[in-house]
């Protein structure tokens, strides 16, 4: 599997109030949280995202709240990976379980920069930075997450057991 | 090597004798949870699964905090479709408006959880029932779908930090300083993936209530769980709420630890927390003149008896200052009872401030109390992000009742120690 897009840089401790403000906590589907996904960090990600794009940051992606609204809206709003130094652990839980493509990889939050190319080879773990003509090495998954990741969410690992 | 409380309890409930630091488990639960936000989300998946049955129904709790009662119509229909899930599963737990409280506050009041029991909630405050020596933790709505059906969670065993806990806390400082001053001391994410284990003589000088609110913020430290070990003071209050068996699990002397703080209770001074982020503290005296808009007391992490009571210990004979708008917000049923047997609500009325029926309301910037551009607000609450309240312009100030009470009556952010008689 492989994803390629243009990237969209934050820094640290981007927290999952502004991913998706409680103002819209109120709607459960996808396309409606996708529509109000990054607003209070960045007004004009949801007018610029274009499905496949990137999000890179630094420290602790995800603090705050256990709302699953926060990676369904970046899924929904078509981002194919976010690449963090550290994730919070509730959000790295609830990417893997509803299948939306995370990697650790403390170089790559460093190096690359807003608007990059970047392509991203899941397999591998090979992060490569085209504009930049760098590479780097994200970290795979343990087996068992693989597993669900595979399995396409924790419900269709559940469901295949 | 020897394990922590928190690996003890995870390896008792993976069915293992021992279990390490960074071990891939699965774990039986005790209670599953979830609340008017993200059990729906886990309704809908627990629609794609092949089993469609609650593991057991007594150990699933529905709890309706959030936007209760119902803000607007999506709400309403969010918690019609909790309420028809627990009807339809007969849960024992569910509840609703007239029995409700915000979760945190009511699992263990309602005797849901003791000691040594595992519990995920889909909150990620759900890490409050430490303080009774439990593994709890927060986690999404899949993972709650997936605890429901199997009774199970996968879990990465947490390496730990010790907190060892020493002295006798000064009048005007309770739970909420000392975890605040311990995320200013490591840092948002400085327990990132592990365990915050509080230990020391130090705990005996802390309420119950003190350390709800000390688990309860774990989260804004990036921990898995805080967890206190289980005290006369733990079994007291578990054998008034619960008739359940609770099991005590103590850390092995030769329990390893990332790291050991020393926390001197003593030396401590009322602390808040400056936009937009819990370890941006400061002690009450150190800064400058910070005027605020509104006041709030309340939330999963100061709505218990003990914090009204000491909101109304400095809100008692005084009043809110003009232009500042004071919400109290008891945290259950129970709390809002007794707090009016003892007379607060009356307290709080008199002073000027508003007492508003159990909700989390304006801690997540629901409703009941939001900002606009440019106001601050001093909370009691656990998150000053931006936008947390309200309008991406406006502030939070976290800190405890007793520096919100006096505040709200200075018109600024004081400690109770500056308000004159």
């Amino acid at each position: 599997m492989k994803a390629n897009g243009s990237v969209f840089k934050y820094g640290d401790n981007v927290d999952t109030d502004v991913i998706i403000p409680a103002r819209y906590l109120n709607a459960t589907e996808g396309a409606e949280l996708a529509r109000h996904c990054m607003e209070d960090i960045d007004k004009e990600f949801i007018k610029k995202v274009r499905p496949g794009d990137i999000i890179v940051a630094r420290k602790n992606f995800g603090c705050g709240s256990s709302r699953e609204h926060a990676p369904l809206a970046i899924k929904c709003a078509g981002v194919s990976c976010v690449i963090a130094e550290t994730f919070a652990r509730i959000f790295y839980r609830n990417s893997i379980n509803i299948g939306l493509p995370i990697i650790e990889c403390k170089e790559a939050s460093e190096r690359i920069d807003d608007g990059d190319q970047v392509e991203i080879d899941f397999d591998s773990g090979v992060i490569t930075n085209v504009t930049k003509g760098e590479s780097y090495q994200g970290q795979a998954f343990p087996e068992f997450m693989q597993r669900i990741i595979t399995a396409g969410g924790l419900v269709n690992y559940i469901n295949e057991k | 090597m020897g394990m922590t409380m928190t690996q003890k309890i995870l390896a008792a409930h993976a069915g293992l004798a021992e279990v390490k630091a960074g071990q891939l488990i699965e774990a039986e639960l005790d209670l599953v949870m979830g609340n008017d936000i993200t059990a729906p989300v886990a309704i809908n998946e627990m629609k794609k699964m092949k089993d469609q049955n609650v593991f057991d129904r007594d150990k699933v709790a529905l709890i309706m905090d959030h936007f209760i009662p119902n803000k607007d119509i999506k709400s309403a229909e969010n918690c019609k479709c909790c309420r028809e899930f627990a009807v339809r599963h007969e849960l024992t737990n569910y509840f609703d408006v007239g029995q409700m409280g915000i979760e945190h506050a009511l699992v263990p009041e309602k005797g849901l959880v003791v000691a040594g029991d595992a519990v995920i909630g889909a909150d990620s405050h759900t890490c409050t029932y430490g303080a009774l020596g439990a593994f709890s933790t927060g986690v999404g709505s899949t993972d709650m779908a997936a605890g429901m059906v199997t009774g199970k969670a996968w879990f990465k065993v947490p390496s730990a930090l010790k907190f060892e806990l020493v002295g006798k806390p000064s009048k005007w400082v309770s739970g909420k300083d000392v975890i605040l001053h311990i995320i200013g001391r490591i840092g948002v994410d400085g327990a990132l993936y592990k365990s915050m284990e509080f230990t020391g003589e130090g705990i005996r000088n802390l309420s119950m209530d003190d350390r709800f609110t000390i688990c309860n913020m774990a989260i804004e430290a990036g921990g898995k769980n805080g967890i206190f070990p289980v005290d006369e003071l733990a079994e007291e209050y578990m054998k008034e709420h619960s008739k359940r068996d609770f099991k005590v699990y103590e850390a092995d002397p030769d329990a390893e630890y990332e790291a050991v703080y020393t926390i001197d209770l003593s030396k401590l001074k009322p602390t808040v927390s400056f936009p937009h982020l819990p370890e941006n503290t400061k002690e009450t005296g150190t800064f400058g003149e910070v005027k605020i808009d509104q006041a709030v007391i309340g939330s999963c992490t100061n709505g218990r008896i003990s914090d009204m009571r000491i909101a109304a210990e400095i809100l008692k004979g005084r009043r809110v200052a003009k232009g500042v708008r004071c919400i109290v917000i008891p945290a259950t049923q129970n709390v809002y009872l007794q707090a009016l047997k003892e007379g607060l609500i009356e307290t709080f009325i008199e002073a000027g401030a508003v007492v508003s029926t159990p909700t989390c309301g304006p801690c997540l910037g629901g409703y009941m109390g939001i900002l606009a551009a440019g106001e601050r607000c001093v909370s009691t609450t656990n998150r000053n992000f931006v936008g947390r309240m309200g309008h991406v312009d406006s502030e939070v100030y976290l800190a405890s009742p007793a520096v919100a009470a006096a505040s709200a009556v200075a018109g600024h952010i004081v400690c109770p120690c500056e308000l004159g008689d």
